[in-house]
């Protein structure tokens, strides 16, 4: 699915990210950090955001592209408004977490790493979140969910403001 | 000066060199595949990742890599130790457990250095079993298909697309098991700012980059009703012999026009012809533009490669090139109009062939400028490697055939036309014209040795009725690129400039033979070029009797009217991205 990058609504975050940039342009190594910086300020890599890097690095874009693919801290899907992070550590993957991460698959229609059309939910997969005891644990944002249910993973979609299946 | 021992047999060389050149120095062979080195057109492709030449070395626990590791005092090296043997064939399973096993219908059976090591390690059976890549074929483009499956991931042709073209099209995505040599967001080849010179073909050492294949559509326009005529690109001549066994430069020009008059082409011409009409044209723009103060310097615009790598990079100095389509072009163009006359048939009816050393023809065969009104000039464009398959399939003993001549009045060239083919051989040919157009005088010697030869970038002056003209020609487009900022910095003083998109001119296109990392065949074809040159009773462009001929009944002046409309085009800004 394609995802629109609306320069206009984002006039101030580039603004921000131009300072990021300056602040790296002259050290060594600086496309690490400023792909970081562009996470942090537009919750992912958006193309015109990288193409914008490659002229005020002097980096080609393949090459950028080449190094943003590499770390799976980059992301080239913008985030949803609540980030759903279900736990695959291994006391929550033995307690079923992996049927939890489906489920929320099947309900919402899209896998790990995508976001839902309305840009409402985004799901990721997350190592252990420190809670074992818990397992298996889902975060909702900040919102924790211990020893979830596969049954109740609809109530949660709807909880937040979700259309479950 | 570093001492050391390999298989137990001591070597004396300088600091700074690898295990591999030290065990050649001893004549001791040490299987490589991702390492290519071309110091000529400075290509290193040193990336070690392939872990094929792994030798063991006293004293260390791990194998070491022979292409990248550099000697030290008193190093015992075994190259041929069972366990550096056993880890070879190893690493050689292990790649081949990810590769398609194809290889009796892949584009590059024979051609294959990933298939010549399985034969030279005597891999009878693969061991290892898993997962295999399944990634999309890139077949988008018009000139280069990519066949991730088939990549080992060695780097060459992002070396030399990235650090000798510096065109930056391809780059490593990815991470581990899943990492590819693609394009930028994996856009299609044909979406990229690829400037399908071909040389990642040239140098990629399995089915993992090929040509386009045109051979079956030209086979079957052959065997239909319509005209076809065929015409030949100057730098094939030198090359089409080795893929039939003959020494790299040899002179096939008779025994290829047998052969494409036995494959059933109507009629056989000569890009050479057009090579010629290109130096009327362009050596009368270079004289418009010193006369009436246009911009210089001009560049030579024969090379697509170049033509599309300016396109991109330099969208601001796109009034410099020369206006004159590539010969192949021109030739297309008359082809459908004046030779279309001559013979009495419609020009939708008459199909051309170009036989290219270079894979970018393809594409911009395709491009909608150089169209005529709903047909294109050119239909089909094969490279030399193709043209060898066809006479091949065709039983054709090509070695032993008699030389023919080609076919008139698209068939007669000079020997400037011939060196085309070879880097600054188009400035030369220009020179040839121009020095006499301007001067009215003879040019007696002919040959200008400061603009032949490998090196990237070559400078000379010339004077002209008094003035100093700068001459300029660079191949590989890295150093296009140096001789461009050059300019664009205002620090260039050149009246003309040729540029071509492969490091050697069209001799090492991408269409060419295989060279398999052997720089020497590249200098041979060279020679092979010059030697044509120096066999032909004219030397001149305009001397050429067929291209007074066309000027007279067609044309009318060059540089004129007409020729604009027939033989000049425009180029268009691409996204630089």
């Amino acid at each position: 699915m394609e995802f629109k990058f609306d320069k206009e609504k984002n006039k101030e975050n580039i603004e921000k990210f131009k300072k990021t940039v300056q602040t790296y342009k002259d050290t060594k190594g600086a496309l690490i950090p400023v792909l970081q910086g562009a996470q942090e300020i537009f919750g992912y890599l958006p193309v015109e955001i990288l193409q914008l890097i490659s002229v005020e690095l002097n980096i080609p874009i393949s090459e950028i592209y080449g190094v943003a693919t590499f770390y799976s801290q980059f992301s080239f899907i913008p985030k949803g408004e609540n980030i759903i992070s279900v736990c695959l550590g291994t006391a929550c993957y033995v307690k079923g977490g992996q049927e939890i991460l489906e489920e929320f698959e099947n309900q919402l229609g899209i896998k790990a790493g995508d976001t839902t059309e309305d840009m409402k939910f985004s799901i990721t997969s997350t190592r252990c979140v420190g809670d074992c005891s818990m397992a298996p644990v889902v975060l909702v944002n900040d919102d924790v969910y211990p020893r979830l249910k596969k049954d109740k993973v609809k109530e949660i979609i709807l909880k937040y403001g979700g259309v479950a299946k | 000066m570093v001492n050391l021992k390999i298989n137990g047999r001591e070597v004396e060389v300088p600091e700074g060199t690898t295990i591999l050149e030290a065990a050649k120095k001893l004549n001791i062979k040490i299987p490589t595949l991702c390492h290519l080195d071309l110091h000529d057109i400075k290509f290193v492709n040193q990336s070690s990742s392939c872990r094929i030449c792994v030798v063991e070395v006293e004293g260390k626990k791990n194998l070491q890599t022979a292409c990248s590791t550099a000697v030290s005092e008193g190093m015992n090296i075994r190259t041929d130790s069972r366990r550096a043997v056993k880890a070879r064939r190893t690493v050689l399973e292990l790649l081949l457990s990810n590769h398609p096993k194809d290889c009796l219908v892949c584009a590059k059976n024979h051609d294959c250095e990933l298939q010549k090591l399985s034969a030279d390690l005597g891999i009878r059976e693969v061991r290892y079993e898993g997962e295999m890549n399944d990634f999309p074929i890139d077949n988008s483009s018009l000139s280069i298909v990519r066949d991730p499956n088939k990549c080992i991931l060695c780097k060459r042709c992002e070396t030399m697309c990235n650090n000798v073209q510096t065109v930056h099209a391809l780059s490593e995505i990815g991470r581990g098991f899943d990492t590819v040599i693609g394009t930028a967001f994996n856009l299609p080849m044909h979406e990229s700012n690829c400037t399908f010179c071909g040389q990642c073909i040239a140098v990629c050492p399995t089915g993992a980059l090929t040509e386009v294949n045109k051979i079956s559509k030209v086979w079957k326009e052959i065997n239909s009703d319509k005209v076809v005529v065929v015409q030949t690109a100057p730098a094939i001549r030198v090359a089409l012999g080795e893929e039939f066994g003959m020494e790299p430069g040899t002179q096939v020009t008779g025994k290829m026009v047998s052969a494409l008059k036995l494959l059933g082409f109507d009629k056989v011409y000569d890009t050479d012809f057009a090579a010629d009409l290109t130096i009327m044209e362009e050596a009368t723009e270079l004289m418009h533009r010193l006369k009436h103060g246009g911009r210089l310097p001009i560049l030579t615009s024969c090379c697509p490669g170049w033509v599309k790598f300016i396109e991109h990079n330099f969208q601001d100095m796109l009034d410099i090139p020369s206006t004159c389509k590539s010969p192949h072009e021109m030739f297309g163009t008359l082809a459908k109009t004046y030779l279309a006359e001559k013979m009495g048939h419609k020009p939708e009816d008459i199909i051309v062939v170009s036989v290219m050393p270079c894979v970018a023809k393809k594409y911009e065969a395709a491009r909608p400028e150089l169209g005529l009104g709903g047909t294109k000039a050119v239909d089909y464009v094969l490279t030399t490697r193709e043209l060898a398959i066809m006479i091949k399939e065709s039983g054709i003993d090509f070695a032993n055939l008699q030389d023919e001549e080609f076919d008139n009045p698209l068939g007669e060239s000079s020997g400037a036309s011939v060196i085309f083919g070879a880097t600054g051989g188009v400035i030369e040919a220009a020179l040839r014209t121009a020095y006499e157009f301007m001067t009215g005088e003879t040019l007696e010697d002919v040959e200008f040795h400061s603009l032949r030869g490998m090196d990237g970038i070559k400078e000379a002056s010339v004077t002209i009725n008094g003035e100093k003209i700068n001459i300029a020609v660079c191949h590989g487009l890295g150093n296009a690129r140096s001789i461009l900022e050059k300019i664009q910095r205002g620090e260039a003083n050149y009246h003309a400039i040729e540029i071509m998109a492969c490091p050697g001119g069209c001799i090492g296109g991408g269409g060419q033979p295989y060279h398999h990392g052997d720089m020497s065949i590249l200098k041979k074809r060279m020679q092979g070029i010059y030697n044509e040159d120096r066999g032909k009773a004219i030397r001149k462009s305009h001397e050429n009797p067929m291209i007074k001929k066309i000027y007279e009944e067609y044309i009318g002046e060059p540089y004129g009217e007409k020729a604009h409309e027939l033989l000049h085009t425009r180029y268009i800004p691409r996204k630089k991205m």
